[in-house]
């Protein structure tokens, strides 16, 4: 991506948008000057957007703590900041966020955070809103991309006015469904045109932190005063008053589709909860259901008001919502068994195989876990990323995932802790370089400065590969696409405390070197770092190569190229022999579709019988998969 | 043709690369020049590295959730035969099936964990589903490249929308003349050829 300034679209354009792009051009029409964020699926497109528009600094930052800190910094400078990152993302910049709601914000400070509800591309599942009440803030929930920007553009408002941080809330029906969007014209906005000193606002040593608490319990009833006139908060009146619903976020929009005559208590910004308007909807109907993602936050909170609702009882308190689950779920509210709308289709769904992601074609990744799968006596602990593919088939080669940067500080505590039967075992940890940038660092610095007996693999592919390719630190260019600092991967691990002599670069294409270094590396005492220097295979500047194919006259079937996990090579017949041992194996004979593979030469390596040679005809093939614009993580 | 007065739902699927989302879009922008409330949906969780996508086009009057709910699909378009029947029961009992008959088998597949189904299009068939089938693939590569395959699929159900066929095909062939005009007259003749298989 190289993204140059566009003319935005001028105030009172209808347009196609995602709830990204809807975020971004409210962030751009709020006047803000900053924004930043790091790259999360399905927040990811917020800033991608947001780096096209004039007149307002966008960063990828190394991790969304720096991210919200820097939306801090321009708050207290008297602009208006902004930071976006997805619901894992809040985790780690909660540090700053729960201290930050004391000092409050100058210029207005709005943090969109996108749960990734039913699990697109994400290690939990978290419902954002808990952080509303764990931070006593606003909680804004738009069901759609028009709500996205109207909202977006309201928590500034409100963050200014109620002196805190805002957050919008969205999930991945928001983010990423398109629908129609009325944009507006950008404000020019600026509380104060210099930082003001003022350490007992600003230094939150616990003298002047504790004045601040008061203040902010006050503020939550200012906010729950303001949520009961919001017009983001509005009840539908409907002719069925046998069920009335409480919804907020993407559910509001399922329950529209199956229930439009009920009357509906709409809630957009949602937290604190307008208790008042829940009682009224109450009086008009004679059941209420509770419809929300993913915890039961609203439905509780009502509850405790002495409110009976229904909720989680029925509804499943994971995973989307849908008009389909609502259907089925809330039928027997209605006295029915389910549906049986003679226009709706009852087919149970085909058995198909699964098609899980996989790695791409000539993936830098694909080499190192095929040589980590020919290790034995290895325990492999893994972080996030494609890299994280490894765990799957053939590979079978990475045995944890667990939060960004984890493998470091995980591999250590299983050196710490060997039982007996591990007593032998090699520890291989295994991160890329954007997570070893954003989190994985401090644990190779516990590594070193501990003494622990692990081996770490830092794949360095130069980009951000699974969130669709995005510019960090170690790319070399930022989100513009201009030239700044690359870091030094050698330089930084020995800084680190890794002896010089301990530090290897290798091409993860060569296998025998890749192979032999690593078990030279697991056999040493201390810990060591392998960094692999080959670029992601769907970045701009890969070359692909002249491709190769099979010739079938010398395939003796013995799959070793399968195991190397190519998703160009295909079986093509399978067959059972008896070996003179006795033994009975399969064989698995094999092609390649020249159209995708790119000439990487990994599968040569493994193959005995030389059966694999360059395309006689083929023209090279696109660089990594044929992708349509936006078709990324 | 679908009747003008309802929302209708057409489920887009295929493999991750192969162009769903860009064919899906088209659908929405030629909706909304017809003056459609208009959503679009992904479940596309990790497309890009060869995973299933399945893109949900919405356009009626007034349209609340972006998801088509099962059962209530009228045009199922399906680029790769497997996922023509993964997502087939989506369809409404008078639904329509357009499928590629290309194969694409997943590294699972190559490795023997799972197999591909024998016939996927009978597969589909037999639950009672109008399904028409083609080659879509080979017409791309004929023309030159596989990437066309999303735009003959549009000219495969152009003739099953509130819409007429050369609206959408003109749709198709501004969008790459602003985007890759080289590519525009390529694509129409991909958009003739998928409609004529359909036919």
């Amino acid at each position: 991506m190289n993204p140059k300034p566009l003319t935005p679209p001028v105030a009172g354009s209808r347009l196609l948008m995602s709830g990204n792009e809807a975020v971004a051009r409210a962030v751009w029409d709020a006047g803000a000057r900053v924004a930043a964020a790091y790259p999360g699926t399905p927040s990811t497109e917020i800033l991608e957007t947001l780096a096209f528009y004039p007149d307002i600094y966008a960063e990828w930052s190394v991790n969304e703590k720096v991210s919200l800190e820097v939306a801090i910094g321009a708050s207290l400078a008297g602009a208006r900041g902004f930071c976006a990152m997805k619901h894992v993302g809040l985790n780690v910049a909660s540090d700053a966020l729960m201290t930050l709601t004391l000092t409050g914000v100058v210029g207005g400070l709005v943090i969109a955070v996108a749960d990734d509800v039913g699990f697109s591309s994400s290690q939990n599942e978290q419902d954002s809103r808990y952080w509303g009440r764990f931070g006593h803030l606003p909680i804004l929930e738009p069901s759609d991309s028009q709500e996205a920007y109207a909202m977006t553009l309201e928590a500034f408002a409100l963050s200014e006015t109620y002196n805190t941080p805002v957050i919008v809330r969205m999930t991945t029906r928001v983010n990423h469904v398109k629908c129609l969007v009325t944009v507006g014209e950008r404000q020019q906005h600026r509380v104060a045109d210099s930082f003001t000193k003022d350490p007992r606002r600003w230094v939150m040593v616990p003298g002047n932190a504790q004045h601040h608490v008061p203040k902010m319990l006050a503020r939550d009833k200012a906010l729950a005063a303001a949520t009961l006139s919001s017009p983001f908060n509005r009840l539908e009146p409907g002719s069925d008053t046998h069920l009335g619903f409480i919804t907020s976020g993407a559910a509001y929009m399922h329950v529209r589709d199956v229930f439009p005559n009920a009357p509906v208590l709409k809630l957009g910004f949602s937290h604190p909860i307008p208790i008042e308007l829940v009682r009224q909807l109450s009086e008009k109907v004679e059941k209420l259901v509770v419809v929300e993602e993913t915890e039961p936050l609203l439905e509780t909170e009502i509850k405790a008001h002495g409110i009976s609702v229904h909720g989680k009882d029925l509804l499943p308190a994971n995973g989307e919502l849908s008009p389909t689950v609502l259907r089925k779920n809330l039928a027997p509210l209605l006295g029915q068994t389910a549906a049986t709308d003679p226009n709706i289709g009852q087919q149970p769904a085909l058995e198909v195989f699964p098609r899980p992601p996989t790695m791409c074609a000539a993936c830098p990744h694909m080499g190192v876990f095929y040589t980590l799968s020919q290790l034995r006596n290895v325990n492999i602990p893994g972080d996030i990323g494609c890299y994280t593919l490894g765990a799957g088939h053939p590979w079978k080669s990475l045995d944890t995932c667990i939060s960004m940067g984890a493998a470091m500080g995980v591999a250590l505590g299983m050196d710490k802790a060997r039982g007996a039967e591990d007593e032998n075992k090699r520890i291989v940890a295994v991160i890329g370089d954007s997570t070893f940038l954003h989190m994985g660092m401090q644990g190779l610095l516990d590594i070193a400065y501990n003494h622990g007996n692990v081996t770490v693999l830092l794949l360095d592919n130069r980009t951000v590969g699974m969130t669709g390719g995005q510019e960090n630190p170690g790319t070399g260019r930022d989100i513009y696409g201009n030239p700044a600092p690359r870091v030094d991967f050698v330089k930084l691990v020995e800084a680190l405390g890794i002896a010089p002599d301990r530090i290897h670069v290798v091409d993860p294409y060569q296998l025998p070197v890749l192979f032999k270094t690593l078990r030279q590396e697991t056999k040493t005492e201390g810990p060591s770092v392998i960094i692999t220097n080959k670029p992601c295979v769907l970045i701009d500047h890969y070359e692909a190569l002249k491709p190769y194919e099979v010739d079938a006259s010398l395939c003796t079937g013995c799959g070793n190229c399968v195991e190397v996990g190519c998703p160009a090579i295909h079986v093509t017949r399978r067959e059972k022999v008896i070996k003179p041992s006795g033994k009975e194996v399969e064989l698995a004979f094999v092609n390649i579709e020249t159209t995708a593979c790119t000439g990487c030469g990994l599968c040569l390596q493994p193959c005995a019988p030389k059966a694999i040679i360059h395309a006689s005809t083929s023209k090279p093939a696109t660089a990594g998969m044929v992708t349509a614009p936006g078709e990324s993580q | 043709m679908i009747n003008n007065n309802r929302i209708v739902n057409i489920l887009v699927v295929g493999v991750g690369g192969q162009g769903v989302m860009t064919a899906s879009e088209i659908l929405c922008d030629t909706a909304i020049s017809q003056g459609f409330d208009t959503k679009k949906t992904e479940m596309a969780g990790m497309s890009q590295r060869g995973g299933v996508v399945s893109s949900h086009v919405r356009f009626g009057s007034k349209v609340y959730s972006p998801e088509i709910a099962r059962g209530e699909a009228d045009i199922l378009v399906a680029f790769e035969a497997a996922e023509g029947m993964r997502w087939c029961h989506y369809l409404r009992p008078d639904g329509v099936a357009m499928i590629n008959r290309l194969h694409l088998e997943p590294p699972v597949v190559s490795l023997g964990l799972y197999p591909y189904p024998h016939h996927p299009v009978e597969e589909i068939r037999k639950q009672g589903i109008r399904v028409h089938d083609f080659d879509g693939s080979a017409i791309a590569l004929k023309l030159g490249d596989k990437r066309l395959v999303n735009t003959v699929m549009l000219g495969a159900i152009s003739e099953n929308l509130p819409f007429s066929p050369e609206l959408l095909k003109e749709r198709i062939v501004e969008r790459f003349r602003i985007r890759k005009p080289a590519l525009a007259e390529l694509n129409a003749l991909a958009f003739d050829h998928g409609r004529a298989a359909a036919r």
